[in-house]
């Protein structure tokens, strides 16, 4: 689960890492009263960001600096009214714009070739650190953690002087360091990133200046297995940016996603069910979603997935690919014929169903005239025939004319 | 021969008295697994399965009473973590972890206790094992299988299932079927595995099933280019369709950063001379064109 940079700022300010004040906004007044309190209490700049789960906001143009409170105003007005890769902004994150000196990336990973806890850091920050791995992998420093250990200090002073944050820095970098590690493991993280973390240049009241470190923006992605121990963690979801159709599958306890294909799928088993859509490209047409109704799955449970499937208006066949093992082939077909009984609209469909009780299955499906298949390929190719039938009899309607006439 | 499970098998079920554990553990039984002990904490001094399997508290106390060498877990994501080290502690040279939705983190220490203690651990998030005709451990149902010499790998289960039936209905039997997980965080990777075929006299040739995420397909593949050139082999790969930055239902299935394509893992597999077949079913007609033998 992706949670916004204000909530994973908040995390890191849990664990004690030194990150500037921030308020979180929902309109450009509200923008103006925080750059308000900002300028107050001794910024010369404010920055306003745009609060969203996707990457290349700057790019975007939903990161602007601001010197005054009308230039807030304008600037959350203004980033207000965007859409970053198809998500309208609807919240902005405003505080003290800081004096960067120079900035650096520092991250903390699950990997999964070591099965360790992967520790980054370099010293091209403020980029994205897949364009560094790509351009110049030199740059970044990897070093596992233990997870019974965590970070330890001289992992942590090794990174630090690799990216040559030694002497006055070195004590706050391991702080920030072993604190990345330390927000990992409290909240079940599979990410922490700061990036930037930046040596950033702050003015006493008397004028004279020092240089610290800071976090300046902050990602972190949460284990979806493990949120089930973190009721509070559960509350950061952003739902307004899950979308419906997702948030009522996660509800149903299906693993679903929408695609933009016209052939809807149900399968057994996420393999099987990625398999599925694969076939069904290869066979000329396109999956409407992958859909996992899992191992063992009731009646019920198909007649939910039912629903999802043919909540998409684009979905004009669909395919039921099932192999039973823990999952009862009859179970899947009892719930087949019940879904189609209560259904909203008339699909058609393509039944395959082997395995576990797959005899009884086939009794079922018969007495209640399903179309069905027997091997995979097979019943790829049946249901794009179908979606091909179905778009053919569309275009005839729409033009008032059969093909060839 | 076969690898990881056979006729030595002695096998104790943690969670053997919950609905999963018992109704798998009956399975395996009639598969003609040995199932030597049962573990849950606080039951010990049943009987399991209408009296044919006794039951214990620890798994230190079954690998004591009944000599168990491997461990089947069928326990909730919740206590499995524990289950595996308690395994690992007790000198279970082969744990098998079936359970789904272990939190990263928590397998992340499991894994540590398991290399510490020099033990196997197969999955989590996994059907399990069966090598045909000698025992099966996990979820496997055992009707796909025929007796024979190829060896497959697998991240999935139900595609495994079907994969082996493809086989199975070709006339290609398996030495072992293994299913390593679909998690992101396993104990046992494919190369692991192919090291494991490679050593093992009776398994002439292997069928290796991945899907999209991570590099474990890439790592198998530049390993078997240079180990495995004489091995029959055969390749799929799932989510060739998966959009990215999705978690295709297996926690470890995403494309993320742009890597971990299936495109990536097929020509991967290719330049290792290993042909992707496009459907399941093309398996048997690869591994012949490979140069497999009945």
């Amino acid at each position: 689960m992706k949670i916004q940079e204000a909530d994973a700022k908040s995390l890191l300010v849990e664990q004690g890492l030194p990150v500037p004040g921030w308020e979180v906004v929902r309109s450009a007044q509200e923008a103006r009263q925080a750059a308000e309190r900002a300028f107050a209490g001794g910024a010369s700049l404010v920055v306003i960001k745009a609060q969203v789960l996707v990457g290349g906001r700057g790019k975007a143009g939903g990161v602007k600096v601001a010197p005054d409170a009308d230039a807030a105003e304008a600037a959350a007005r203004a980033i207000l009214a965007l859409e970053i890769k198809g998500i309208p902004v609807r919240k902005l994150l405003v505080g003290p714009a800081a004096d960067i000196v120079r900035e650096y990336y520092l991250g903390a990973i699950v990997d999964r070739v070591s099965r360790r806890i992967v520790v980054m850091a370099s010293a091209e920050g403020g980029v994205e650190i897949e364009e560094v791995a790509k351009v110049n992998p030199g740059a970044i420093h990897r070093l596992e953690a233990h997870a019974h250990l965590g970070l330890l200090d001289w992992q942590a002073r090794q990174l630090a002087f690799a990216v040559g944050l030694g002497g006055a820095h070195l004590k706050d970098f391991v702080l920030i360091a072993k604190g990345l590690v330390t927000t990992m493991l409290a909240n079940d993280a599979d990410l922490v990133e700061v990036n930037p973390l930046a040596v950033v240049r702050e003015t006493a009241p008397d004028g004279t200046t020092l240089e610290r470190l800071a976090c300046l923006d902050a990602k972190i992605t949460l284990d979806d297995s493990a949120l089930f121990r973190h009721p509070a963690l559960e509350a950061l979801r952003d739902l307004d940016e899950e979308d419906p159709v997702d948030r009522q599958a996660r509800e149903e306890g299906i693993n679903f996603i929408k695609l933009d294909g016209s052939i809807g799928c149900m399968v057994n088993g996420a393999g099987l069910a990625m398999t599925t859509m694969d076939l069904v490209k290869r066979a000329g047409g396109e999956p409407a979603n992958f859909l996992d109704i899992g191992g063992g799955a009731r009646a019920d449970k198909v007649a939910a997935a039912m629903r999802l499937i043919l909540a998409d208006p684009q979905v004009t066949a669909i395919l039921v690919n099932i192999f039973g093992g823990i999952t009862r082939g009859d179970e899947v077909a009892r719930g087949l014929i019940e879904a189609r009984a209560v259904q909203a609209r008339d699909v058609p469909m393509v039944v395959r169903i082997v395995g576990t009780n797959a005899a009884e299955a086939a009794t079922l499906l018969e007495a209640n005239h399903f179309a069905t298949a027997s091997s995979l390929d097979d019943a790829a190719a049946k249901a794009v025939a179908a979606a091909q039938a179905a778009a053919i009899a569309a275009s005839t309607a729409a033009t008032g004319r059969g093909p060839g006439q | 021969m076969s690898i990881l499970v056979g006729r030595e098998t002695r096998l104790v079920v943690q969670g053997i008295t919950g609905r999963e554990g018992e109704f798998h553990s009956r399975a395996m039984l009639d598969y003609g697994t040995r199932i030597v002990a049962g573990v849950t904490p606080n039951k010990g001094g049943q009987q399991a399965l209408d009296g044919q399997v006794p039951v214990f508290d620890t798994v230190a106390e079954a690998v004591r009473k009944t000599a168990a060498n491997t461990s089947c877990i069928y326990v909730p994501a919740a206590g499995a973590p524990d289950a595996i080290e308690e395994a690992a502690a007790a000198g279970i040279a082969t744990i098998f972890c079936i359970t789904e939705g272990i939190p990263a983190l928590d397998m992340l220490k499991a894994v540590e206790v398991v290399r510490a203690a020099g033990a196997r651990l197969i999955g989590p998030n996994c059907p399990g094992a069966t090598s045909p005709g000698r025992a099966k451990v996990g979820i496997i149902p055992g009707s796909v299988h025929r007796e024979g010499g190829a060896g497959v790998v697998s991240r999935s289960g139900t595609l495994t299932y079907e994969a082996v039936q493809a086989m199975t209905d070709a006339g290609i039997g398996q030495s072992t079927c293994v299913g390593i997980g679909g998690d992101p965080i396993i104990g046992t990777t494919f190369l692991d595995i192919l090291k494991l075929f490679a050593a093992d006299p009776e398994t002439n040739a292997i069928v290796l099933i991945g899907e999209i995420g991570g590099s474990a397909e890439e790592e198998a593949a530049a390993w078997a280019a240079e180990h495995l050139r004489d091995v029959p082999m055969a390749a799929f790969i799932a989510g060739r369709t998966a959009p990215e930055g999705r978690r295709m239902g297996h926690a470890g299935a995403i494309i993320s950063g742009g890597s971990g394509s299936a495109a990536d893992k097929i020509a991967a597999l290719e330049a290792a001379g290993i042909r992707v077949a496009g459907s399941p079913t093309e398996i048997p007609a690869i591994l012949r064109a490979a140069g497999y033998r009945d």
